[in-house]
């Protein structure tokens, strides 16, 4: 699929996944991806770290929207992309103020009520954070909204929240803010979540599992899988490959024929245990695949992010199906 | 390697943090694995929904109670998976007047919620669990598996969560009502709880009063159990043990305990470092002249192999280097990265078997 075409057709794309995988560096990626093909793109945090400001050169974000990639600056056809911060206890002030109980606001933080608001209703503060960007989505403040979701545990409690929320507050305007964000969530022309991995077995099995959950309970649409921090396949390596050649004809020193048969059996191990997870995921998991390479620096900054963009749309190019109205879900 | 088999063996509890996908269950397991090798009676407790600890001990699901798990050891080895409401109803039952007083708190839809899935309770009910545990003298060694949330370390706090519950607003709003009948007597406090209404719906207000005023009379005992739990945490004979990977985001994760377990007078008495890579005898240069050297060569691959390997086990071990200076006095000890997930006790055992204590430079 053309990848402008693919981030044109959602307006928001949730990027989840279980720590360690890499996601926030999958949602910068997504984000600088889009920007690429001329979208104008905001990039949410939410979990109150900025993850991803230094992958931009920027400093860490605040509450209000920073442009971190400004299509003036680009001579190709770049969009804008902004990032911005949204935590649940400023969703909660802006959401209460938005909703006439502006002056109810100082008056339960100062007396501790915020906390009740927030025991009484599981979830609400994910419910907040998705009910602000909800609201940005209704402004059109960009082409494309992308949202690096929290890590914490299992994907789906974020996802879930509008549901808990819905569930206890069964009135009131709480509960209505929880039907119209389920509203977004099931409707594939506005929002799609893509879930981030690695090519290792138990972040593959929680995967699977998430997957389900998510098409199953929220009837959310799900787009392609990322496989991040993938090694290149090398040719011709087997465990015992360098013993096979006499040290003296290359002029190699035991200590690095040693070097290299550590290495060729590590790569060989490493990339067949990719390999065989990959097959897996791809036998129990009927979502196109998209595959990031490793990537062999300490830290991603601009041009590994970059880099890891044009890869990211040369991938939905080649690997994803063309018509996304036929999205069949994952249900076999 | 004596001062973690003295650890294991002298310790009445052991717990491991750390962040999620690091390891964390197959380190707390494998110490309980150790400590059953070394002829004591052993339980790990997990936290962790996921199943990962009866994963890695080949068991079919783990419940609320201690479940013998068999293996070649003179000692005891035994997992338990924390239920957290069926935990807190216990706690109720124990604190309540009578058994129709217990119902009352716990078929309200306010404490389904809150026992459920509020994330300081589960840390709550898991010290709860820690302290039944050892109290029941049946266990030398309890480790516990921490759950991987992201402000971890509330565990610490966690019986505290439950003293803010019960000097929450609300609670002192209604119970300082003696008349039994529910009447808010402070206009102003009226006037909040009804806005509160608006927001959340009055079905909420109403649940939450109701159980803070059938919640009346328990207080007491709870408050009593979270100081005692409290000094359970912190006695000599409790060990922190943090766990990581050399991940560039772990790493943050791992500083962000040590100022945790430093803010409560605490500090981790070993840093497990899981799925370390391995070292390659020469250096990035040598690596670099090799494959100029084999282009085109049978051994091509390898030579490229071998300079990916450098240059992500530098990383590892610039990484590994920062963790151990998190906590200068705690034992390092690191874990090679394995083929495979674990999956039963023979392969427990053999992880256990791979902590080392990484090489000097």
């Amino acid at each position: 699929m053309d990848p402008k075409h693919f981030f044109s057709s959602s307006n928001v794309l949730i990027v989840a996944g279980k720590g360690g995988v890499g996601k926030s560096t999958v949602a910068a990626t997504i984000a600088t991806a889009a920007s690429q093909t001329g979208l104008s793109v905001l990039l949410v945090e939410v979990s109150g770290r900025s993850a991803t400001a230094p992958m931009f050169g920027a400093q860490a974000q605040g509450y209000d929207e920073a442009v971190v990639i400004d299509e003036a600056d680009h001579d190709d056809q770049r969009g804008r992309v902004s990032l911005r911060s949204i935590t649940p206890d400023d969703a909660l002030t802006e959401w209460l103020n938005s909703h006439g109980f502006g002056r109810l606001v100082t008056r339960l933080s100062s007396v501790g009520i915020l906390d009740v608001i927030a025991t009484a209703t599981p979830g609400i503060r994910d419910l907040l954070v998705l009910g602000r960007i909800k609201a940005l989505e209704q402004e059109g403040v960009a082409d494309l909204i992308v949202v690096d979701a929290p890590a914490a545990g299992h994907a789906v409690g974020f996802l879930r929240s509008p549901v808990g929320v819905r569930d206890a507050a069964r009135s009131g305007v709480l509960n209505r803010q929880a039907n119209e964000i389920l509203e977004l969530m099931g409707d594939p022309k506005r929002c799609q979540v893509v879930l981030v991995t690695i090519a290792e077995e138990t972040p593959i099995n929680e995967l699977i599992e998430t997957s389900f959950a998510i098409e199953d309970e929220l009837g959310v649409r799900l787009g392609p899988v990322v496989v991040n921090a993938l090694l290149d396949e090398l040719d011709g390596l087997s465990p015992t490959s360098p013993s096979d050649l006499p040290p003296a004809a290359d002029g190699l020193e035991p200590a690095d024929l040693d070097a290299l048969r550590l290495a060729a059996t590590f790569r060989h191990e490493r990339q067949q245990l990719q390999a065989s997870q990959l097959t897996r995921l791809e036998a129990q998991l009927p979502l196109d695949q998209l595959h990031l390479p490793m990537v062999f620096s300490p830290v991603i900054g601009t041009t590994e992010r970059e880099l890891l963009a044009q890869h990211l749309n040369q991938q939905i190019t080649e690997r994803v199906a063309n018509d996304p109205e036929d999205h069949q879900g994952t249900t076999p | 390697m004596t001062r973690w088999f003295d650890l294991i063996a002298d310790r009445k509890v052991i717990v491991c943090c750390g962040t999620g996908g690091v390891g964390k269950t197959t380190t707390a397991a494998s110490i309980a694995v150790t400590a059953a090798q070394a002829g004591r009676n052993a339980v790990v407790m997990t936290i962790d929904p996921a199943k990962r600890l009866a994963d890695a001990l080949g068991v079919n699901g783990l419940g609320n109670t201690p479940q013998i798990v068999d293996g070649p050891w003179p000692g005891t080895l035994a997992a338990v998976m924390l239920d957290t409401g069926e935990t807190f109803d216990d706690v109720v039952r124990r604190n309540a007047r009578d058994a129709a007083h217990a119902e009352r708190v716990i078929n309200n839809r306010f404490y389904r919620n809150v026992a459920g899935t509020l994330s300081g309770t589960q840390d709550y009910m898991a010290v709860e669990k820690l302290a039944e545990l050892t109290e029941s003298n049946q266990w030398d060694l309890v480790v516990v598996d921490t759950p991987p949330t992201r402000d971890a370390l509330t565990f610490l706090d966690a019986p505290r969560v439950l003293s803010r519950l019960l000097d929450n607003p609300i609670y002192k709003l209604v119970t300082s009502n003696r008349g039994g009948v529910f009447q808010i007597a402070n206009r102003a406090a009226q006037t909040i709880v009804s806005q509160l209404g608006r927001v959340v719906g009055a079905s909420v207000v109403d649940d939450a009063v109701t159980f803070f005023q059938s919640f009346e009379g328990m207080e007491q005992g709870f408050r009593d159990r979270a100081l005692a739990t409290s000094a359970l945490l912190t006695q000599d004979a409790t060990s922190f043990v943090l766990v990581a990977s050399p991940r560039a985001d772990t790493l943050d994760e791992a500083r962000y305990f040590c100022e945790q377990l430093t803010s409560n007078d605490l500090s981790p008495d070993a840093i497990v470092i899981n799925r370390t890579l391995p070292r390659p005898g020469v250096d990035a240069t040598r690596a670099a002249t090799l494959q100029h050297q084999l282009n085109q060569t049978s051994l091509e691959s390898a030579s490229i192999a071998l300079s990916d390997l450098i240059r992500l086990s530098t990383d590892d071990r610039q990484r590994v280097q920062e963790l151990a200076a998190l906590a200068p006095e705690a034992l390092l000890l690191t874990v090679p990265l394995l083929a495979s997930d674990i999956h039963d006790v023979p392969g427990l055992i053999d992880f256990a078997s791979r902590v080392c204590e990484p090489a000097a430079d």
